[in-house]
């Protein structure tokens, strides 16, 4: 890694290491009567570590200037590897906190092995560990595919790389000592924050930076969808998390927000991370490697368009279905029942471009689990909104809210079209980033399919039933108009369908361990191939396009 | 303060719309404007054309 940096540019990262370190320190010292004396010690020995690093590589021969002509992968790599790191992990905590349901004794009487620590050590995880650097790591690869242009510098990408995973580390082990600020999704506390800021804008102005150097004069689509990504998501993120520290020595802070305005807040944050982290940043995953990998242009250009304004206009407006009959003005959450409804049109254009996309290479989404994996993401994307937008309306909302419902919802958003789209573009990616001619096992690739597809569908119809059949018990009158079943009636009813639950998330997992071992090998062992994307592709239509020669358009230079 | 509670109601109910209707309409207007058509087929093609060099 080192050996990529220009001598100035490991530099400049011995600098930011000892720099950060000391506030790592300072922290430490300012807080060692508090929990975040122990994130000061973890910063300041993180960085120490770091400084070796850098140190060993130091007088390694400098990059020569034939490194400008190729692009610059390694943090794409890194990337990737991180990512099905934390997949691993986060797979497992859900699927440990979904034996918790069934057995709620497994906390071993230990406070970090709780419930309400796991479950966002979970959701973290998966979210921001898994999905966040699938995010990053695919961005910089298809950015620079796309802008033919090579990322600005070499030390910028792979700071926010490692900085972001630092914080996912904050985050998580913060948990687990019962750090939090209790707001969903974006639980670590304001010095996590800070910092956050500080990587997410340098992702930003890297991007922007690629996208100026840009030989291409048209910015693809995919490239519209990251950079949503990267935008919305600091302003959610900085927004939601104004808040004031207790003191500089504690993890606690106190929110700028309170009441309904704090709720609003938080699920127009909430809301716009599903929109702009689980949704826009995989479309623009799936605007390009979906295409790429079928060898054909997308269905309508057009129409990728169109569904790129209405989902970023449309979202924005629909955080208030989380707050349904609560506090909030009536008209706030009729308005965002209304611009939920509206977005399935988006929603739906996307996922029917998708499919569309494939017409005509069905042959190849039967023979490439690959190719399966990003069409059974399509569907879930498909099926999943439909579903949100269904749940945003008042009076089934009033069915589904508190229940298993909710969570089947997400998941399969989650596990059928998140986790779907990421590993369907990694096993794509990871032959192109180590130009290896094929992932070590295809056979592997199509047990993952089958284990992730088994297990998603028998979590998301398990949740469906117990979210439907607790909605009926918790309002279910007898003739004497009290209700007819205790809250703990219908917990013994639900632990059928727990148990059905943690047993699908077991597939999963596997599947995910399956796919990590893939990955490992193909990069351990397999030969070396020929070289990057068209050999998967060889029938490759460009004939589609009338009046299109051969010819790139790039060959006018 | 000067502004209550009913304006901002008032401003995000009426100008909210309008805005929204305006962005619809000159987005349409973009995708479909005849003399992008190229660009945009070109766009969709040319990812698949592998070249997998950047360009100095
Ligand atoms: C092995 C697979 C998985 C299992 C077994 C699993 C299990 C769970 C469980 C038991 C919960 C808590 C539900 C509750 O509080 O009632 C949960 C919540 C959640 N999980 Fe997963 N999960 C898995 C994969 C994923 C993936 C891949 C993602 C995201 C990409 C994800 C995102 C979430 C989110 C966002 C929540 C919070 C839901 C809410 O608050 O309504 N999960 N998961
Ligand atoms: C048109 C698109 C969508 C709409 C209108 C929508 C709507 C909804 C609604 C109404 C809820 C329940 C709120 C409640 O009762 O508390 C919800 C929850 C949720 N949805 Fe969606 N959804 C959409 C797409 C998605 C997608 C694609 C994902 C991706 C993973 C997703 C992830 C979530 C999550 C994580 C929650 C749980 C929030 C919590 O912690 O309470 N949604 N959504």
């Amino acid at each position: 890694m080192i050996g990529q940096l220009t001598r100035t540019e490991r530099q400049i990262a011995l600098v930011i290491l000892i720099c950060v370190a000391a506030f790592g320190l300072a922290i430490a010292a300012a807080g060692k009567d508090d929990p975040i004396g122990a994130h000061g010690w973890l910063i300041m020995v993180l960085c120490i570590f770091g400084v070796f690093g850098v140190i060993s590589g130091y007088f390694a021969p400098e990059p020569s200037e034939e490194r400008l002509d190729s692009y610059y992968d390694e943090p794409s790599r890194v990337g990737i590897v991180l990512s099905m790191a934390w997949a691993a992990l986060g797979l497992f905590v859900g699927d440990w906190v979904a034996w918790l349901m069934v057995d709620p004794a497994l906390t071993f009487d230990a406070a970090w092995a709780s419930y309400g620590r796991l479950r966002p050590v979970h959701t973290t995880a998966v979210i921001f560990g898994f999905g966040g650097n699938a995010l990053i790591a695919t961005s910089f690869y298809v950015m620079q595919r796309t802008s033919r242009a090579r990322l600005p510098d070499q030390l910028s990408p792979l700071f926010v790389l490692l900085g972001y995973n630092l914080f996912c580390l904050l985050a998580v082990s913060g948990y687990l000592l019962g750090i939090t600020q209790s707001k969903e999704y974006a639980e670590p506390e304001w010095y996590a924050d800070l910092w956050l800021v500080i990587v997410w804008v340098t992702y930003f102005v890297v991007y922007l930076r690629t996208l100026a150097r840009r030989k291409e004069p048209h910015i693809y689509v995919a490239n519209w969808y990251y950079m949503a990504f990267i935008l919305v998501v600091a302003m959610l993120h900085i927004v939601n998390n104004l808040s004031v520290p207790v003191s500089f020595g504690s993890a606690k802070s106190y929110s700028l927000f309170s009441g309904v305005q704090d709720a609003m807040t938080q699920w127009w944050y909430g809301h716009n991370a599903v929109a702009f982290f689980l949704t826009a940043g995989f479309l623009g995953m799936l605007y390009y490697f979906l295409p790429k990998r079928a060898g054909r242009p997308l269905f309508s250009y057009r129409l990728s368009i169109i569904s790129f304004w209405g989902i970023t206009f449309l979202y924005m407006w629909a955080g208030s279905h989380h707050l349904h009959y609560t506090a909030l003005p009536q008209w706030v959450q009729t308005l965002g029942m209304t611009f939920s409804v509206m977005l399935l049109v988006p929603s739906w254009a996307s996922a029917a471009n998708a499919l569309l996309t494939l017409n005509g290479a069905w042959h190849r989404v039967r023979d490439d689990a690959t190719l399966r994996f990003m069409m059974v993401a399509a569907v879930f994307y498909g099926l999943s909104t439909f579903e949100g937008s269904f749940m945003a309306i008042r009076p089934v909302n009033a069915l589904s809210h508190y229940t298993d419902w909710t969570v089947g919802h997400v998941h399969a958003g989650a596990l059928g079209w998140v986790a779907m789209i990421t590993f369907g573009s990694i096993y794509a990616i990871v032959p192109w980033l180590w130009k290896r001619e094929r992932m070590h096992s295809d056979r592997l690739v199509e047990v993952h399919f089958w284990l992730a597809l088994a297990g998603t569908i028998i979590y998301v119809i398990a949740m469906w039933n117990s979210g439907i059949i607790q909605g009926l018990m918790w309002r279910t009158y007898s003739t004497s108009g009290t209700l007819a079943y205790s809250f703990v009636d219908s917990l013994i009813a639900m632990k059928p369908y727990y148990i059905a639950r943690a047993i699908g998330g077991l597939l999963f997992l596997i599947g995910g361990l399956v796919g990590c071992y893939n990955i490992w090998m193909t990069i351990r062992t397999a030969p070396r191939g020929v070289s990057e994307p068209s050999i998967a592709i060889p029938e490759a239509p460009l004939a589609v396009i009338p009046g299109r020669p051969g010819a790139a358009p790039q060959s006018a230079e | 303060m000067g502004v209550t509670y009913d304006e901002v109601v008032w401003f995000s109910k009426t100008f909210g719309l309008f805005y929204l209707i305006g962005f619809s309409a000159l987005v349409l207007v973009y995708v479909y404007w005849p003399s992008n058509k190229a660009t945009f087929e070109r766009a969709a093609a040319a990812i698949l054309h592998d070249e997998d060099k950047p360009c100095r």
